[in-house]
């Protein structure tokens, strides 16, 4: 399925950082919501600012618009305020994005596990779970446990999981 | 006798007082009747200045400007447009109230030679009674003379000074300074009246302090509904911002980015941003100078029009290396 651009993207002044502060606020809102669901599509979880400049979500080169590296860190910031991002360096070169929080990540988990009744044992994930990087799961089920829901154990041979 | 100058009465550095003489009376060569003299139909305006401590009564009178015709005077030229007549023994109140009675009546304005013909009067300012046709030739021939003669020159400078004066008024107030000086203020409405307000606030109609001043700011404000394109804002800002706590068709308006400029309350906000928006809207975007082509503005207002639709949320900007332009604001009208 291709990815879906939503109306802002054709409207040139998406693009440039609005002034307007209410008008900015639901600039940036719709930002962190293309960003979000564009990463999701293409399964995206570590973003560089270098190559996401020119990536087509901020570079739209159909109208001649991108938008600006400040404003792009802006909507970063943004999305880390959200919980939704988080700088791997203090440069701020590299992020990783959670366009699912660990939280929401938990939950699914939780629920799955509930749903198969399966504690303790090998089964496949379904597909939703498909290119969950570990250190993605690994916050999610910290998330669970700080909800009192899940427990991770360290085993002999790795760590294991215990659903509540 | 074209010999005499005016003179401030005051001994020069090499001169001594060496007598003086009351009544007496100054002949032109043989000529007994040596006197000067103004026509009435000159007098513009006049008013009264009371006593005070120290001052006698005087009565202030404002003139037209000098008819080219104009005989000979005892001086060719004067900064000031009127005179005031110091009474310093008594007298000033019967010669007022004469002055009164005759600049009502205007007697001069009948001729021998008028028909009989009723002609419409001006009921409004009641100056006007039912002269006969060469009364109102000559008086129309008068105004058009007078109109022709105030020159372009002439308003500069009149406006000039009259700026300088409103500055100093403006900063008397606003530093709370003292009283303006009944000369200023005489000046001022000289000024007023050259300008085509005929009736002056004084002091004496209007009492001191506030009042009178916004009073003064008022008649400011008539003067700039005149046509009168030679103050620049810029110029009037001090005067003009007297206009604040009037109820006046006028406003000074200080946009975010410090440009002023004095516009008509007609010109209401709601109004400039709701055509801004529709405007941009029809076009579908506009930039500043594509603004001012269709509204015939200048550049800098339309930009402070766009601006401030845009702040009131109402439009939204393109910025890029194409230029600045304004959107419709659909982040607030679109889902």
């Amino acid at each position: 399925m291709s990815f879906e651009w939503p109306w802002q993207y054709n409207f040139p002044p998406f693009f440039t950082l609005q002034p307007n502060v209410d008008t900015r606020q639901k600039q940036l809102a719709a930002w962190c919501s293309l960003a979000l669901s564009y990463c999701r599509h293409h399964k995206l979880y570590t973003l560089d600012i270098m190559e996401v400049q020119e990536c087509p979500v901020f570079n739209h080169k159909n109208i001649d618009r991108k938008l600006s590296t400040e404003a792009i860190l802006i909507v970063f910031e943004e999305l880390r305020k959200k919980g939704n991002l988080e700088w791997l360096d203090k440069n701020k070169t590299q992020c990783l994005v959670m366009w699912r929080r660990p939280e929401e990540w938990g939950k699914l988990i939780y629920q799955w596990v509930s749903r198969s009744a399966v504690v303790n044992s090998c089964n496949t994930f379904p597909p939703e779970f498909h290119g969950l990087e570990e250190w993605m799961l690994i916050r999610s089920l910290q998330a669970l446990q700080t909800d009192g829901k899940a427990e991770v154990i360290t085993m002999d041979d790795g760590k294991g999981v215990k659903f509540f | 006798m074209d010999r005499f100058t005016w003179s401030n009465g005051l001994l020069e550095m090499n001169e001594t007082l060496v007598i003086q003489q009351r009544g007496v009376k100054l002949y032109d060569g043989e000529d007994k009747e040596c006197c000067i003299a103004i026509p009435l139909s000159q007098i513009i305006y006049f008013e009264e200045q009371a006593a005070g401590i120290g001052k006698s009564a005087k009565i202030v009178v404002h003139l037209h400007a000098s008819p080219a015709n104009k005989e000979p005077g005892p001086y060719q030229q004067s900064k000031f447009s009127y005179f005031k007549l110091s009474f310093k023994e008594h007298g000033q109140i019967e010669f007022f109230r004469r002055l009164t009675e005759e600049l009502s009546q205007k007697r001069w304005e009948s001729t021998p030679m008028s028909q009989p013909i009723p002609t419409a009067t001006n009921s409004q300012t009641g100056r006007t009674r039912a002269v006969g046709i060469v009364g109102i030739e000559r008086k129309i021939e008068e105004r058009r003379k007078e109109t022709e003669k105030i020159s372009q020159s002439k308003l500069m400078v009149k406006a000039k000074e009259m700026v300088e004066l409103s500055r100093s008024i403006a900063n008397k107030i606003k530093d709370k300074q003292g009283d303006i000086t009944e000369d200023e203020t005489i000046r001022f409405k000289s000024y007023l009246l050259s300008m085509g307000i005929a009736n002056p606030v004084t002091r004496e109609t209007h009492g001191s302090g506030t009042h009178y001043h916004l009073q003064l700011a008022k008649q400011l404000g008539d003067i700039l509904l005149a046509p009168l394109e030679l103050l620049s804002p810029e110029d009037l800002v001090n005067a003009c911002k007297m206009f604040e706590s009037l109820k006046q068709p006028l406003r000074l308006r200080i946009f975010d980015s410090g440009v002023m400029v004095v516009q008509l309350q007609s010109h209401s906000e709601e109004e400039m941003i709701s055509s801004a928006l529709d405007n941009v809207t029809d076009k579908g975007s506009l930039t500043a100078e594509e603004f001012a082509k269709l509204l015939g503005l200048s550049v800098l207002l339309s930009k402070e029009r766009l601006l401030l639709a845009e702040k009131m949320g109402h439009l939204c900007r393109d910025d890029s290396v194409e230029g600045l332009r304004f959107y419709p604001n659909l982040f607030n009208s679109q889902a």
